[in-house]
């Protein structure tokens, strides 16, 4: 096997993974702690990527754009918390997914009439442009900024749940929430800041691939389905379990694409692999799912008691 | 409502719009598919996220056969008899409910909505492997199915077998909620673990229900192809599980004629708001929101609204 | 549910109820979703087109009935039929997608309608599924990438590497390349197309580099197009090997990426058979009026789709505006004399055309503005590949 190769694809696996616990993270807590279902979560990760771009088109600077579009996006946040999804909280799962899909479909249309249908793409900047020599190989400067604030942000919150008092609130809501609630917690305010940081994170993280693909419409509801496959793979309600589980999709997806198909090659006629191998990877991180939800129901950091 | 639906066909006629025999199919076929969901869905309150996968087994149950027939190869599947193809459709339909239920029914709550719709990716992506037929472009039925005595070529034979499978679907899913079955059905979406104190086996009920279910919706599928002569994977994608989850709650979940009801609006809905604008999704997008805020019974005092 | 029935029943009726003395076109696109962008594009070029001929054709009225497919080939095919039996249409065009023409073609032809794609150009319907109604205003999809194998074969490229989108158009391109590429192709990527569609195209990539090939082809149209390039040159790729693309840098994507500021895609060179730069009194006509409309080039979707229009009038014309006279109309239009864009050319016994193909490069105009230059003819008078399937004479 091609080490130069392996290393790149390991780094291009995690980047993914980085990206996918970025948006995975608050759509975990708002399930676990809130138990509310939120298919738009994605149209956060949809809008920090328009809004960044536009920012950073207007202002030259596209760190700057960035900056400017995370208090947007927890403006945006705030908003569909209160309206949408505030007075369904604790209501049935049917009526949580309708409202919601309804969302993703508004918001796509709103995006359509602000930025149009083509898109906006940005270019970095010159200082991220360049690449590192790593060993046998040659990294994108841009990738490992993705991976180390990715990591950077999950050490944050990792250090923000269990070591604040803040935090130690959102443990006791997601352990317990009646019991939160009788020892006077504030729990409409917790569950406002809970949802609101969700959406920063995934509009950090729909900022940070715009360099790499481009803002575009429907690249909200083209994540939410792998984002939920990450949280019912590390179990719901679990940081440590989306993080975990976002990794293993990340290298899983691009290890798949990588060589599925020369993998397929030993066993099937050329041409079936090739259109074969895409398919299969594809379906991959499914496969894994079902697997994991057969052998452990409640996923690799199956949710306690939450005393419901 | 539904003497309406059967006149449907005399009326286009006389109104000199055969375009609304094309929509009325439509909706009578989605109708059934929502019809056997409502039975896993509003009687069980089992929801499934990847019901379109029967839909797709069905069209393809007809698909793969007629393609051969045409093309030759595979003589032990190629036919053109409509007979085969409903009865491939009904046992693909239930077999692969039987395997995926067991698997998903160890499963409840939202980790049963995550894996069947994994499973309803799974078909999506193996589908789309088929390259044989068409991969992702779809297959296009030169030939439809052969029926004794029924020329499924003329739009009005084809409306009308539709229109009688789906009243016979309909009254079986009526006589079915009162019988023993469909009230142990009940009980287990009500209690659990009551009914299985009770001394019901709740798992095998439920997967008599879902394969059931499979069966049925396959069904459907096979009557989609043969109305649209071009099937495509996409018609098992998961957006279209959730089209299919809306029809049956925005039609009431657990009433008898709830999906031709929500079959009916969706169908409408789809068809007048898209002739007004390229935006339409905004108003559907706002509509879905108001009916789950709606039957959450945020609008009114009382609490609940339909049960699910 | 009666009541909403019957709302139906009254939307329907206040609709349309026919007209004599009217030519009535159905154009199927694209307008939501990401590629709306092309939809668009085209929309804009019959409008023009039809306002160009002063709304007329041999005397009668146009009605363009633009309808949405919405990227999905069962509703495109719905919405072709919609425009047969409701709005009962006379041509059907529009059309970008294989998958959404290749689904739209039974009903169209079974209901004896003339078929002309402005944009895909599947095998197909070149070959063995060819109709006597069926006419395209583009290519066959393997055209362009054969054009663009020849190029390669001129700068002395020996190895390739090809990464394309996993549908009918991509294995077209990779058909289409492999027929005239002389030199070796060290490996194939096809990637996840249609609903979530990879756009990160690191992997691939990675693997194009580690085969040691001297150059990459790809085809990647609408959005994945300016992430695979960016994606290119952030790999740090474009030092080392040579990116040659097929319909994924066009007008559309052109000023996203000055705005962006890649330059890594100025001096980039791609195959095609027009370019808004070609000298012909047509085409001249359409881009100046294009720009002066809407303020921007127009892509080579919208040349195709101007031309469509005016192909169809010429069919109108040489039947002296009786519709039903279709023997009159194809014969017309058989001819291909209807003053294209892309110069005089010829149809083929399947009806596509025979015609030039060229190499282009992105350059800057006098005002700054990106757009295309014709840089020399690649291949003459080419025919497609699958024309001697096809039965008709």
């Amino acid at each position: 096997m091609n080490t130069a190769l392996f290393v790149t694809q390991l780094v291009n696996g995690l980047q993914l993974g980085v990206l996918l616990f970025l948006v995975a993270s608050g759509l975990t807590l708002v399930f676990g702690i809130l138990d509310f279902v939120n298919l738009a979560h994605g149209v956060f990760y949809m809008l920090g990527a328009f809004i960044s771009a536009s920012l950073a088109a207007l202002s030259g600077s596209w760190p700057l754009g960035v900056m400017l579009a995370l208090p947007l996006v927890a403006l945006a946040g705030a908003a569909t918390e209160r309206l949408v999804a505030r007075p369904l909280y604790g209501k049935s799962h049917l009526a949580q997914v309708l409202a919601t899909f309804g969302l993703i479909l508004l918001a796509d249309a709103l995006a359509m009439l602000i930025w149009g249908v083509e898109g906006r793409t940005v270019a970095l900047p010159a200082w991220l442009q360049g690449r590192v020599a790593a060993g046998v190989v040659e990294l994108p400067v841009y990738r490992l900024v993705i991976i180390f604030s990715g990591l950077a942000v999950a050490a944050a919150l990792y250090v923000w749940v269990h070591h604040t008092r803040f935090g130690m609130l959102v443990r006791a809501a997601a352990a317990n929430r009646a019991m939160a609630e009788a020892l006077g917690v504030d729990t409409a305010r917790l569950h406002a800041v809970v949802f609101i940081l969700g959406a920063v994170l995934a509009g950090l993280a729909g900022a940070l691939i715009t360099p790499i693909t481009e803002a575009s419409l429907s690249m909200g509801s083209d994540i939410i389905i792998v984002a939920f496959v990450v949280i019912i793979i590390g179990g719901t309600g679990s940081l440590k379990g989306a993080f975990a589980a976002a990794m293993l999709v990340g290298l899983v997806d691009a290890l798949g694409r990588a060589w599925l198909d020369d993998l397929f090659k030993l066993a099937f006629p050329a041409e079936i692999a090739e259109t074969a191998a895409p398919a299969i990877s594809a379906m991959s991180i499914y496969i894994l799912m079902a697997a994991i939800l057969v052998l452990r129901p409640g996923g690799l950091f199956p949710p306690r008691a939450r005393g419901r | 409502m539904m003497a309406a639906l059967a006149l449907l066909p005399l009326i286009a006629q006389l109104a000199h719009q055969p375009f609304w025999l094309d929509l009325a199919t439509r909706l009578v076929i989605l109708a059934m598919a929502a019809a056997s969901l409502n039975i896993i869905l509003g009687l069980g309150g089992l929801v499934s996220f990847g019901h379109a996968a029967f839909l797709g087994i069905g069209a393809y149950a007809v698909g793969i056969p007629v393609h051969h027939s045409i093309y030759g190869g595979a003589s032990w599947l190629a036919s053109d008899n409509g007979l085969f193809h409903f009865a491939l459709a009904v046992g693909a339909g239930a077999l692969f409910a039987l395997v995926t239920g067991a698997l998903s029914l160890r499963t409840k709550g939202v980790h049963f909505i995550m894996i069947t719709m994994a499973f309803g990716q799974m078909i999506y992506y193996l589908l789309e492997s088929l390259e044989t037929y068409g991969g992702n472009d779809g297959l296009t039925l030169d030939v439809r199915s052969a029926l004794p005595g029924i020329d499924l070529d003329n739009p009005a034979q084809l409306y009308w077998l539709a229109f009688v499978i789906l009243a016979g679907v309909l009254v079986m899913t009526w006589r079915l909620r009162d019988a023993r079955f469909g009230l142990a059905l009940a009980g287990a979406r009500e209690n659990a673990r009551r009914m299985a104190a009770l001394g019901h086996d709740v798992t095998r009920i439920r997967l008599a229900a879902y394969v059931l279910a499979g069966a049925i919706c396959a069904l459907a599928g096979a009557l989609m192809a043969n109305s649209t002569a071009f099937i495509t994977p996409a018609m098992t994608s998961w957006p279209r599980s959730g089209e299919l989850m809306f029809m049956v709650i925005l039609g009431g979940a657990g009433r008898i004629l709830g999906p031709v009801l929500g079959a009916g609006l969706f169908v409408l809905l789809e068809e007048a708001l898209s002739s007004f604008t390229t935006y339409w999704h905004l108003p559907f997008g706002l509509l879905l929101i108001l009916a789950a805020l709606w039957q959450a019974g945020v609008f009114t005092t009382r609490s609940g609204g339909a049960r699910t | 549910m009666r009541k909403f029935l019957a709302t139906g029943l009254v939307l329907g009726m206040s609709a349309v109820a026919a007209f004599a003395g009217e030519v009535r076109i159905g154009f199927v696109t694209t307008l939501t979703t990401p590629a709306a962008v092309i939809g668009r594009d085209m929309v804009d070029a019959a409008k023009l087109a039809v306002k160009n001929m002063g709304g007329k054709m041999a005397g009668l009225d146009v009605r363009l009935i633009i309808e949405d497919d919405g990227f999905r080939p069962d509703t495109g095919r719905l919405k072709t039929v919609k425009l047969i039996k409701q709005d009962k249409v006379d041509f059907l065009t529009g059309y970008i997608w294989s998958h959404v023409l290749l689904a739209s073609r039974k009903p169209a032809l079974d209901a004896g309608k003339f078929l002309i794609s402005a944009n895909a150009g599947p095998s197909p319907l070149a070959g063995k599924l060819c109709n006597r109604n069926f006419f395209s205003a583009s290519w066959q999809n393997d055209q362009i990438p054969m054009a663009m194998g020849e190029v390669l074969n001129q700068l002395g490229i020996k190895s390739l590497y090809l990464i394309n989108p996993n549908y009918a158009a991509g294995k077209n391109m990779v058909s289409g390349v492999s027929r005239t590429f002389k030199g070796k192709i060290l490996g194939k990527d096809f990637t996840r197309w249609g609903k979530g569609a990879q756009l990160d195209f690191s992997a691939e990539l990675a693997k194009a580099k580690a085969s040691g090939a001297q150059a990459i082809f790809s085809f990647y149209p609408g959005k994945a197009g300016a992430a695979f390039i960016k994606q290119f040159q952030q790999a740090g790729l474009d030092k080392s090997m040579k990116l040659f693309t097929v319909y994924t840098i066009d007008a559309l994507s052109l000023p996203k990426f000055q705005k962006a500021g890649l330059k890594v895609v100025l001096g980039s060179q791609s195959t095609h058979f027009w370019s808004p730069d070609m000298d012909n009194p047509a085409n001249r006509k359409f881009v100046s009026s294009f720009r002066a409309a809407y303020g921007r080039y127009p892509s080579f979707y919208a040349a195709q789709a101007y031309d469509a229009i005016n192909l169809i009038r010429s069919g109108v014309e040489g039947a002296r505006g009786d519709l039903s006279n279709t023997d009159a109309i194809r014969a017309a239009m058989e001819r291909a004399d209807f003053g294209s864009v892309r110069g005089k050319f010829t149809y083929g016994n399947n009806h596509f055309p025979i015609q030039n193909f060229y190499l282009r490069e992105v350059v800057a105009d006098a005002d700054g503005n990106w757009t295309f230059k014709t840089v020399k003819t690649v291949l003459k008078n080419h025919q497609d590949p699958y024309a001697k399937d096809c039965p008709l004479k």
